[in-house]
C-alpha cells in the first residue's frame, strides 16, 4: 500500500485549461496517473488535448466539480487555479465531496484559507496544501508538480513543508537504494490542510512505509507538536528529521509565508531540540538526509 | 507588508476606532503649522520608522538630541522644534540594528490622559487556523516577556470564521481586562471595529500596545502596528499608497520587481537557489561548513534566463559577496535553462569571485554540459554537500 493515492486513484484537474494546469496534467498522464477530467467554469463541453509529452491524450472539460465527479468517478482533485479564485475552487471541491483535494496554488490570502479550513471541519474531504508540490506514490500516481524521474518505488515515507527539499529527500533515498512509499508536500503556508501529525499517522499505519523522513522549517508549532506526537505514539518507525532555517534572521519572511520566526519556540534550534528528544535522528545538513537514514536503519 | 504607526491609526480611525488627533510631518517647515492644528496641551512627537523600540532608542547624530524617538512636549513650538531635530536623523533601536534607520516622517499627536494601559492584538493563530485576540492587562510592555514571566495575565481567544466576533467574545475580553460600565461598552465596540478592520483589510497582524483607558474612562488606541497579508494585495489597491519604499532594502526592492524573493544578510557567500526551503537549507549548510551566507534568494519555480541574470546582478552588486553558490534542483525548472541563464549572466555582469554551480533534476546532463562547454571559470559540484564545501573553501582559501 501507500498513503493518500495509488494506481487506482482517479484525478480531475481544476484549472486544466490554463498553462500551468495543462503542463502538469501532461506530465501526470505521462507518469501513468489516471487523469479523468478537467474543470474550467465557462469551458464545459470542450475537449482538452494534451501535447507530445502525453501523446496527445484527451480529457473532457466540465463547468463544475460536481459534474466532473459524477461523470468521471474521480476521487481526487488537483488545483492550479490562480490565487484570487483558488479558495473558491477548494470550497467547490469540498462541496462536491471530493475525498482528496491537492491545492498547488501559491499566494492564496491567509484569511481565505481560514475560511477553507473551517469548511473542512466535518467535511468528507482531505486537503493537501496549498502552496505545495503535491503527492506522489512511485510508479502509481503523481498529483502535482514533483519531478517523477527522481522517484523509485520503496519504503521511505516523506513529508515536507518545502517543495525542493522534498526533491532532495526523494533523490537521496533513491540514490541510497531505499526508494519511497509516498512523498507528501504539505506546503509552506501558515494555514493549510494536512499537517505533519495527520501525515505521520498515515505513514505509521501503512505497511509499505518502513521508515520516515520529515522536513520542516522555521515558524509555527507544527514540527514540535509532531515530535511530541511521535514520542508518545506506540507505533515506532525509524525517523529522520531536518529543519531548514538555522541561519534565518528573526522577524523576516523567508519566501514561504509560513516561514517567519516570531516567538522563541518556533526557531530552528527549538524544533531540532524537540525532534532529538523525541528520538528522531536529525540530519546535520540537507545533503545528509539519505546517509542519516541509512545509518539509522543499520543501527 | 508593514505600514507606519500614523497610517495604521488613520486606517483604524476610518473604521471607527478611537484615536487621538494627530498630524504627519515630512518637511521641517511643515512642523509648526501641523503642531498648531492640534488641540492645546501636551503634544507627543513620534518618529515614524518600521521598527519597534522607538521610545527607548537613541539618535546617531548629536543635533537630534539625546532623547529617544518618542518625545513629550508642552507647546506647538517645542513640538515643532523636536520634530525638526529628528527629521532626517538616524534612529537606532533594538530592532533596527547598529546602522539604525533614517527618520523621514514624524507624527505629532495630542497627548492622552492615561489611567490604565493594556495590550491588545489580533493575529492568525496557526494552532487553531483562526483569527485570535490576545489581550493582557500588562500594557506598554513586550508581550513575549509577559508571556514568559506571567502567562496567566494573557488571554488568547480565537474566533470562529463562520460566526465572526460574538458578544461572548467581548465579555471575555472585558473580564480579562477588568473593565465594566461605560469602558466595557466602548471596549466591546472597539473589539468589533478591530475585527472588521482586520478582516476587511486582510491584515496579518494588528497590535495595539498600549490600548489605554483615559482618566474619563474612555478607551483609546495609543500605539498601533499593522501588517498586511502580501498575498491579498491583488484585492487591496490601497496598499500601494501605504507602502513606504524608503523603509525597504534597495536590493530587496530591486529583486521584488523581478518576482525574486531576496533577503540581504551579512555574510560573504551569495546564494541563488530555487525553492524557499532549499534556499534556507543552502544558507544553513554554508554555515555548517564555517562560512556565512550573504543572502537568501529564491528564484522560484519558473525562472527564465532574464530572471537568473537579474538574480546574478543583485547578488554581485553586494560588495560583501566573496563567492557565489548556485544550487538548483530542477523539478519544473529545467537545469539547461538555468545553466544557460548563468552563462548569459556571467558574460553580462562579469565574474570577479569564485562561482560554484550545483545542478540536479530535470535535464541535469544537458545543464552540466552547457556549463562545462563554456569557457567560464565555474567550479562544478557533484551534490549539495560537495557544493557547500567547495564554495566555503574557495572563499576562505
Amino acid at each position: 500500500m501507500s498513503i493518500l493515492i495509488n494506481k487506482d486513484t482517479k484525478v480531475i484537474c481544476q484549472g486544466l485549461t490554463g498553462s500551468t494546469g495543462t503542463f502538469h496534467t501532461e506530465h501526470a498522464i505521462a507518469y501513468g496517473t489516471k487523469m479523468t477530467a478537467g474543470v474550467t467554469p465557462g469551458k464545459g463541453g470542450q475537449v482538452w488535448k494534451g501535447g507530445e509529452a502525453c501523446k496527445g491524450a484527451e480529457l473532457p472539460v466540465y463547468d463544475t466539480v460536481l459534474e466532473a465527479k459524477e461523470k468521471s468517478g474521480a476521487d481526487a482533485s488537483v488545483i492550479y487555479v490562480p490565487p484570487p479564485f483558488a479558495a473558491d475552487s477548494i470550497l467547490e471541491a469540498i462541496h462536491a465531496e471530493i475525498p482528496l483535494i491537492v491545492a498547488i496554488t501559491e499566494g492564496i490570502p491567509v484569511l481565505d484559507m481560514v475560511r477553507v479550513k473551517r469548511a473542512l471541519d466535518g467535511s468528507k474531504s482531505v486537503l493537501v496544501g496549498p502552496n505545495c508540490p503535491g503527492v506522489l506514490t512511485p510508479d502509481e500516481c503523481k498529483i502535482g508538480i514533483m519531478p517523477g524521474n527522481i522517484f523509485k518505488k520503496g519504503h521511505v515515507g516523506i513529508v515536507s513543508r518545502s517543495g525542493t527539499l522534498t526533491y532532495e529527500a526523494v533523490f537521496q533515498t533513491s540514490q541510497a537504494g531505499l526508494g519511497q512509499s509516498t512523498a507528501v508536500g504539505i506546503g509552506g503556508d501558515p494555514v493549510k490542510g494536512l499537517d505533519f501529525i495527520e501525515t505521520l499517522e498515515m505513514f505509521l499505519a501503512d505497511d509499505e512505509t518502513h521508515s520516515i523522513i520529515m522536513i520542516g522549517e522555521i515558524g509555527g508549532p507544527a514540527e514540535s507538536d509532531a515530535a511530541a506526537f511521535l514520542a508518545q505514539n506506540k507505533v515506532k518507525k525509524p525517523t529522520v528529521g531536518f529543519i531548514a532555517g538555522v541561519t534565518a534572521p528573526p522577524g523576516r519572511r523567508m519566501g514561504h509565508a509560513g516561514a517567519i520566526v516570531s516567538g522563541g519556540e518556533d526557531t530552528a534550534e527549538a524544533k531540532i531540540e524537540a525532534m532529538k528528544s523525541a528520538g528522531i535522528a536529525v540530519s546535520p545538513t540537507p545533503a545528509a538526509l539519505g546517509e542519516t537514514l541509512i545509518n539509522l536503519l543499520k543501527a | 507588508m508593514n505600514i507606519h504607526e500614523y497610517q495604521a491609526k488613520q486606517l483604524l480611525k476610518q473604521f471607527g476606532a478611537p484615536v487621538a488627533e494627530g498630524a504627519v510631518v515630512m518637511q521641517p517647515e511643515q512642523a509648526l503649522k501641523a503642531a498648531q492644528s492640534l488641540p492645546q496641551g501636551v503634544i507627543v512627537v513620534k518618529a515614524q520608522i518600521h521598527a519597534g523600540g522607538r521610545g527607548k532608542g537613541h539618535f546617531k547624530e548629536a543635533e537630534a538630541g539625546d532623547k529617544g524617538g518618542v518625545r513629550i512636549t508642552k507647546s506647538p513650538e517645542e513640538a515643532a522644534s523636536e520634530a525638526q531635530k529628528m527629521l532626517g536623523a538616524t534612529l537606532v533601536t533594538k530592532q533596527t540594528g547598529e546602522e539604525g534607520k533614517q527618520v523621514n516622517r514624524i507624527y505629532l499627536e495630542a497627548g492622552a490622559d492615561i489611567a490604565k494601559e493594556f495590550y491588545l492584538s489580533l493575529l492568525i493563530d496557526r494552532a487553531s487556523s483562526r483569527i485570535a485576540f490576545i489581550a493582557s492587562t500588562e500594557g506598554g510592555m513586550n508581550i513575549e516577556e509577559v508571556a514568559e514571566a506571567t502567562p496567566e495575565k494573557i488571554l488568547t481567544m480565537d474566533v470562529d470564521p463562520a460566526t465572526g466576533l460574538m458578544p461572548f467574545h467581548t465579555r471575555l475580553l472585558n473580564k480579562a481586562l477588568g473593565l465594566s460600565g461605560n469602558s466595557a461598552k466602548q471596549m466591546a465596540k472597539l473589539a468589533r471595529t478591530l475585527y472588521t478592520a482586520f478582516t476587511k483589510s486582510d491584515m496579518s497582524m494588528l497590535e495595539i500596545n498600549p490600548l489605554i483607558v483615559t482618566g474619563a474612562g474612555d478607551m483609546q488606541v495609543l500605539d498601533a502596528k499593522v501588517s498586511f497579508d502580501g498575498n491579498a494585495a491583488f484585492r487591496h489597491k490601497e496598499y500601494d499608497a501605504l507602502r513606504d519604499i524608503s523603509e525597504e532594502d534597495p536590493f530587496e526592492l530591486e529583486a521584488s520587481k523581478f518576482d525574486l524573493s531576496y533577503i540581504k544578510l551579512d555574510g560573504s557567500i551569495g546564494c541563488m537557489v530555487n525553492g524557499a526551503g532549499l534556499a534556507m537549507a543552502t544558507m544553513d549548510i554554508i554555515k555548517h561548513y564555517g562560512a556565512e551566507p550573504a543572502n537568501f534568494l529564491d528564484v522560484g519555480g519558473s525562472a527564465t534566463t532574464e530572471k537568473v541574470t537579474e538574480a546574478f546582478k543583485i547578488i554581485t552588486s553586494d560588495p560583501g559577496v566573496k563567492g557565489i553558490l548556485v544550487n538548483i534542483f530542477g523539478g519544473i525548472m529545467r537545469c539547461d535553462v538555468i545553466a544557460q541563464g548563468v552563462i548569459v549572466a556571467v558574460k553580462e555582469v562579469g565574474l570577479k569571485v569564485p562561482l560554484v554551480v550545483r545542478l540536479e533534476g530535470t535535464n541535469v546532463d544537458k545543464g552540466k554540459k552547457i556549463i562545462n562547454d563554456s569557457d567560464l571559470d565555474v567550479i562544478a559540484a557533484d551534490d549539495l554537500d560537495d557544493a557547500a564545501r567547495k564554495i566555503v573553501k574557495a572563499v576562505q582559501g
